[in-house]
């Protein structure tokens, strides 16, 4: 496999042994650039994954979807982008304009910094530390202030029984999500994202081939709990557009709205990175033991495994939310702490007995 | 049927009345008129039924003070009379003694006079809209009598000071239109719910006593958009019922299938608003689709998509299309899949079922109580069917099951209306093949007067029954015509439901309740 | 540099009725010149507006079932760019007015129409929406919603057909476009409302 350090290497020594920079000012230069990349393939993400999903919910719905800007309507996200960007925005009137002003950010903050965590290829993982899973969920869960404190400060009614909604949702499902995020750990040995992804090398070594029965359980959780995090229906009762108008977001117009939308969909793509990093192998070609065919899937790029699977499982995600009608506020807290929360409590258990006995596929 | 009055005396008329509902049966309260019978005075016609031998009679008090009407309220015999009775205080300032909420219903609280008295202006530059909010009183009004027989007044709060009221509507996605729920909230649980209508109150009744009984058809096919032709048909029906027309089969016919196609269309709709409202967005898209299918039928015969304006006294605006009853035949082969479709889709969904079962259970005492007729009286087992048991049209000469159930939750609801687009479907494909020759139209006078009288006809509309109630003084525009309204009972029969669920429940009751508030505001 | 004739996509513009209307606006706008830096922001502008036309679901009768139709599977509004309706007014562009307007409603309109962000379009939808309809002589209907917010453009019909909806949205696209964002906006309330007639004691208690 093609392995990016190798470019980032030799750029870090370009800076500091070509140019003769100080260390200060290479890491500076260095940052800056992958902020800017991050930066930069959270918009384009953002922008492919909405149009993914009006042409993906149309064609659900025996629709044609966006047809008429650009061709198949390819810049009608653009669009969007742009008229959102200059629409008017104002604060509401007795809204506590400090906490309104800073929600949308927070969960722009809570995304991207989810969003770091992401193994692109061998070797480009961004944010890379020894706690790494866990870091990211920490990360992650900010967006849950963010939201709670947009429903709050709005003074709109709605908004805040989303907010409550939202918290409450968000907060019970972490549970669910980082017990099945433990029992993939388990197996893995390590949280450094690098190594959960290296720990999954070999033939049949994705996680959900590796560690069979526990494993899969967990991916399936981890997919329904993702989801609620994602706040994506069947489980988007903070939103939930019939009932509460727009939920938190209510109040917000122009950008301030966008980062939420945009949030919404990036956190969905987090969901399903986070599953094809953690279950699926990352950028880990599928290998199966035959050396003609591993070597033919070698040649795949390791970003193409990963956006592939990622986009795979969004596909799956945007399936279960046009097809599934919404839940109700005490059904998703009972499934959670009734059903999703002891199962993979009892996983983790079935994952510690496999990995302990050593009965998983090596 | 042609009403003939009880004629009651304000001072006993409740114990008259209390006889009446306990002692003969007549627990449905079909409806209240408020009428300005002129010298007389203000006064109120009850159309009552019972609801074991479907016999229906009609009950007349007036109250004879014109300066300061009042008569005793009723409410604790029905329950429907609660927002009928505002509708008349709101209409024909008749107060009710004894009833606990005498606010207005339909208008502004400020708004001045009572609009369907015979002397209100209804100058348009004497009613312009005012661009403020509604000043709306915080506190209901109760009238009792006091020893000398005058009225008092007594005021109760709506709201307690930590009360967490939240307006629903007017301006809600899911409130079918502009019907506004103001909702006392502990969390997400509601503990009080208290209708506001009004927002799309047009004055049809009003309107309709200055035009001539064949403009008046116009408006019926707008009141619930969605039974058009049901509409036209009780209008129409109660003209030509006092007017003594004979109709050809093949009107009646053509009638009876227009009225299914309709009511297929609305059914379909409602599954489309059901899926919608509890989130499920491509079943809705699904049930739209269909519903294309159905408007097409329609739209070759009458031209209209929506509202067809089809019907005229003494027959059809025009003839069936040639391809009529092939594309009939096409419809109902292509519908039939598609219910098993929609079963697969959104019906058999373990989510849709949680959502819906023992979700807002009315019994079947409310349900009778409240007046809620059609789908919503059939899903707790009471039979109400219009077609079954006051028949028009051919009903009566075909066979056709009346769809119950017995729990009266929304997902009995919701099975109902499924069930009953297959009948319809079935009725379709019995009458289809077996349309008779004839006239279409039976031609009438160029100036239509309807004889001295009072008429009441109903039909099975898609959410309830729809009557309709003509009082004639001889002349070519009625003295008085009211609409009974499918879903003003079901408005009512809200707060009962609703007590102690959840604010998602009040979406998914709403939806399964399917009332379209143009109809309930007129 | 000049305002350009709108153009919509596949349908040419001799087309379109009431063009008039529009080479007015564009003459008006082209008077003094255009600067080209200016100008050339202006149609990226109008470029993202006119194609991300979020309407409110805004639906008081009849014309509202017909909206909803045109979102639907058959006339699918969502190819030309109206993909999403927003249930909040501050994230809509555009109230398609569906269906009559009541007294008791227009407060509650001409509230929706404040609290959406600008730019802002409204789009009055069938004839009681336009005048007040058959209900005109009615004694509790806004005659015509133009009364209340100004219109941007009218679709009769009772109710009008889906394809004259979108031949209406479409309308409201061409508007859009000739319009200046940098310099001068085209668009001005026509005569604001003014409120006079509230009643002293109103909004007593509540301070």
């Amino acid at each position: 496999m093609f392995d990016f350090s190798i470019v980032t290497t030799w750029f870090d020594s370009l800076l500091r042994d070509t140019c003769g920079l100080s260390s200060f000012w290479a890491i500076l230069i260095e940052c800056v650039l992958v902020g800017v990349f991050i930066l930069a393939a959270y918009a384009i993400l953002a922008i492919l994954l909405i149009f993914m999903e009006r042409k993906v919910c149309a064609a659900f719905q025996c629709r044609l979807g966006p047809m008429r800007v650009g061709p198949w309507g390819i810049f009608q996200v653009i669009a969007d982008v742009l008229k959102m960007l200059i629409k008017e925005i104002f604060a509401v009137d007795k809204a506590d304009k400090l906490l309104y002003a800073i929600a949308p950010i927070l969960v722009l903050v809570g995304s991207v910094g989810a969003f770091s965590f992401m193994p692109w290829n061998n070797g480009a993982t961004i944010l890379d530390f020894n706690v790494g899973i866990f870091l990211m969920t920490a990360i992650s869960s900010i967006g849950v202030i963010g939201i709670f404190i947009a429903g709050w400060s709005s003074n709109n009614k709605y908004s805040v029984i989303s907010a409550m909604r939202g918290a409450v949702q968000m907060i019970s499902y972490e549970m669910s999500l980082g017990l099945c995020l433990i029992t993939a750990v388990i197996l893995t040995g390590t949280m450094q994202v690098s190594g959960i992804v290296e720990a999954q090398s070999g033939p049949f070594g994705w996680l959900i081939f590796q560690g069979h029965i526990p494993a899969i359980i967990a991916f399936l959780v981890f997919l329904v709990t993702g989801n609620a995090e994602a706040n994506r229906g069947p489980f988007d009762l903070a939103e939930a557009e019939s009932e509460l108008t727009a939920g938190y977001h209510t109040e917000y117009s122009g950008m301030g709205f966008g980062f939420f939308y945009l949030a919404e969909y990036l956190n969905l793509f987090i969901v399903a990175g986070v599953a094809s990093m953690v279950f699926l192998g990352g950028w880990m070609p599928i290998h199966i033991g035959v050396e003609g065919f591993d070597k033919v899937m070698d040649y795949i790029p390791g970003i193409v495994w990963f956006i592939g699977k990622a986009f795979a499982l969004v596909w799956v995600l945007m399936w279960i939310r046009w097809t599934f009608p919404r839940l109700r506020i005490d059904q998703i807290l009972k499934l959670e702490w009734k059903y999703l929360m002891p199962l993979s409590l009892l996983n983790l258990v079935l994952m510690t007995i496999i990995v302990a006995f050593g009965w998983y596929i090596k | 049927m042609k009403l003939n009055n009880i004629v009651l005396n304000a001072n006993d008329f409740a114990n008259e009345m209390a006889k009446l509902r306990n002692e003969k049966h007549f627990d449905f309260l079909v409806t209240i008129v408020g009428e300005d019978f002129g010298e007389e005075g203000f006064g109120c016609i009850y159309i009552l039924e019972n609801t074991q031998t479907y016999e229906r009679i009609s009950v007349k008090v007036v109250a004879a003070d014109r300066n300061n009407p009042f008569l005793p309220s009723v409410t604790h015999l029905w329950k429907a009379a609660d927002l009928m009775e505002r509708e008349v205080y709101d209409f024909f300032g008749i107060k009710f003694v004894g009833h606990p909420d005498m606010r207005r219903l339909y208008l502004r609280s400020d708004f001045k006079g009572y609009p369907l008295r015979k002397d209100y202006d209804m100058d348009p530059e004497k009613n312009k809209p005012n661009m403020f909010d509604d000043p709306e009183p915080d506190y209901t009004l109760q009238y009792s009598l006091d020893k000398d027989g005058n009225l008092v007044e007594n005021r109760h709060k709506l709201f307690g000071e930590d009360d967490y009221v939240v307006n629903i509507g007017p301006q809600h996605p899911a409130t079918h239109g502009v019907l506004r729920l103001q909702t006392i909230l502990d969390g997400e649980v509601i503990r009080k719910i208290y209708p506001h209508l009004g927002y799309i109150h047009r004055g049809v009744e009003k309107i309709s006593e200055g035009y001539t009984y064949p403009q008046t058809l116009a408006f019926t096919d707008r009141l619930d958009y969605l039974s058009a032709t049901m509409n036209r048909h009780a209008l129409v029906g109660v003209i030509e019922e006092a007017m003594e027309v004979e109709l050809t089969d093949r009107i009646k016919y053509i009638r009876t299938i227009m009225d299914e196609l309709q009511r297929l269309n609305s059914h379909l709709l409602f599954y489309s608003c059901c899926a919608q409202d509890v989130g499920a967005l491509t079943a809705f898209i699904y049930g739209m689709r269909d519903r294309e299918q159905v408007i097409n039928v329609m739209e070759e015969t009458t031209g209209g998509r929506l509202i067809q304006n089809y019907y005229r006294i003494g027959g059809c605006q025009a003839d069936i299309d040639p391809n009529f009853v092939q594309n009939v035949k096409k419809l109902c082969a292509y519908m039939k899949p598609m219910f098993k479709e929609y079963q697969d889709v959104f019906t058999g969904n373990v989510i849709m079922e949680n959502r819906f079962k023992n979700v807002g259970v009315l019994s079947r005492e409310d349900a009778i109580s409240y007046g809620c007729t059609g789908g919503t009286g059939r899903a707790t087992g009471w039979k109400n069917d219009v077609r079954k048991h006051h028949s028009y049209g051919v009903y009566d000469k075909i066979d056709f099951k009346e769809i119950t159930y017995e729990n009266g939750d929304s997902y009995d609801r919701y099975m109902v209306r499924m069930k009953e687009m297959e009948q319809s479907v079935h009725i379709m494909e019995t009458l289809i093949d077996n349309i008779p020759e004839g006239d279409f139209y039976i031609k009438q006078k160029p100036i239509i007067k309807v004889p001295e009288g009072q008429w009441y006809f109903s039909c099975e509309g898609s959410r309830g029954e729809i009557g309709v109630f003509l009082d004639s003084k001889g002349d070519k525009s009625p003295y008085r015509l009211k609409f009974r309204p499918m879903g003003l009972p079901l408005v009512s029969a809200l707060d009962t439901m609703l007590k102690g669920e959840k604010i998602a429940d009040l979406i998914a009751v709403g939806a399964s309740l399917d009332y379209v508030i143009p109809d309930i505001d007129r | 540099m000049e305002v350009k004739q709108p153009h919509i996509k596949s349908i040419p513009y001799a087309e379109f009725k009431d063009n008039d209307t529009l080479e007015q606006i564009m003459k008006e706008l082209n008077e003094g010149g255009v600067n080209v830096v200016v100008g050339s922001l202006d149609q990226a502008i109008n470029w993202g507006r006119s194609n991300s036309l979020w309407s409110l679901t805004f639906a008081t009768s009849c014309c509202g079932i017909e909206f909803m139709s045109v979102g639907c599977a058959r006339y699918d509004f969502a190819r030309f760019g109206f993909e999403v309706t927003r249930n909040s007014p501050r994230q809509a562009d555009l109230i398609m007015c569906a269906g009559t307007i009541t007294n008791k409603m227009a407060p509650v309109m001409r509230r929706l129409y404040d609290e959406m962000a600008d730019p802002k379009y409204v789009i009055a939808v069938g004839g009681c929406a336009i005048s007040g309809g058959p209900f005109k002589s009615s004694y509790h209907v806004v005659r015509g919603i133009e009364e209340i917010v100004p219109v941007d453009v009218f679709i009769p019909g009772c109710p009008p057909r889906p394809e004259a909806i979108l031949y209406g949205m479409m309308q409201l696209q061409r508007k859009v476009k000739v319009e200046k964002f940098f310099g001068g906006a085209n668009r001005k309330e026509k005569k604001p409302i003014v409120i006079t007639d509230v009643p002293k004691d109103f909004d007593k208690d509540k301070e």
